[in-house]
């Protein structure tokens, strides 16, 4: 491995992807229609927001890999922290003190536009009651569940 | 050890279809330049043609990945 800086710090590989085929998900494939690398960051903490809750990355974390969900990531530097909202991807930790964030769509927060969410949230809540196949449920399941999540950042 | 089912799965939904819902959903509540690239960024167009007796057949125009009945 080349040599590393000697600032201690989490390195992240923010990858924002989308993969509208139903390709068999390879973040690192090449046939990835959009693959957009944030860059390589050196930070202090990185929050991610895993299925079995908030992950605090600093460097030296344990490696894991986390299933994300949709919800806002903090990239804590020096400077100040940015946060983005994922919708959906995985957090691979690495042991050398690297992370790599590969979300399907990773926006900064001032991109979303509250009217729209507000105005989806209370749509998605009423087809709950009017969805009768398991699949039209768990459809709209998701858009009421990522749409609070828009909401309450 | 595993987790329990995630409601999704349960109802027959795969990770890349339910990763693609999420997805959508969100760049449907972006501000205005940004969501037109990403609407745009996302058009996909597939051309598929099923063979048969070693030949293709006309191929079918998708904007959207789905088989072909």
């Amino acid at each position: 491995m080349n040599q590393r800086s000697s600032r201690p710090g989490v390195t992240i590989v923010l990858l924002l992807c989308s993969n509208e085929i139903a390709i068999q998900f390879l973040p690192y494939s090449t046939s990835i229609l959009n693959l957009v690398q944030l860059g390589r960051l050196r930070v202090d903490v990185v929050i991610v927001p895993a299925t079995t809750g908030q992950l605090g990355v600093l460097p030296g974390h344990v490696a894991t890999i986390a299933e994300l969900k949709p919800r806002i990531m903090s990239v804590h530097d020096g400077n100040g922290v940015t946060k983005y909202f994922v919708s959906n991807g995985f957090a691979f930790v690495l042991t050398n003190s690297f992370a790599d964030l590969i979300a399907v769509e990773a926006v900064p927060l001032d991109r979303i536009d509250a009217c729209l969410v507000r105005k989806g949230l209370p749509e998605f809540t009423k087809k709950l009651k009017s969805a009768s196949t398991d699949l039209e449920k768990a459809e709209v399941q998701i858009g009421v569940d990522v749409h609070s999540a828009l909401n309450s950042p | 050890m595993s987790a329990p089912m995630p409601f999704w799965r349960a109802a027959g939904m795969t990770y890349i279809t339910y990763s693609n819902i999420c997805a959508n959903l969100v760049r449907n509540c972006l501000k205005e330049p940004h969501k037109a690239e990403a609407l745009n960024r996302e058009k996909v167009h597939f051309a598929i043609s099923t063979w048969k007796d070693g030949k293709a057949e006309k191929p079918v125009v998708l904007l959207k990945f789905e088989l072909p009945k």
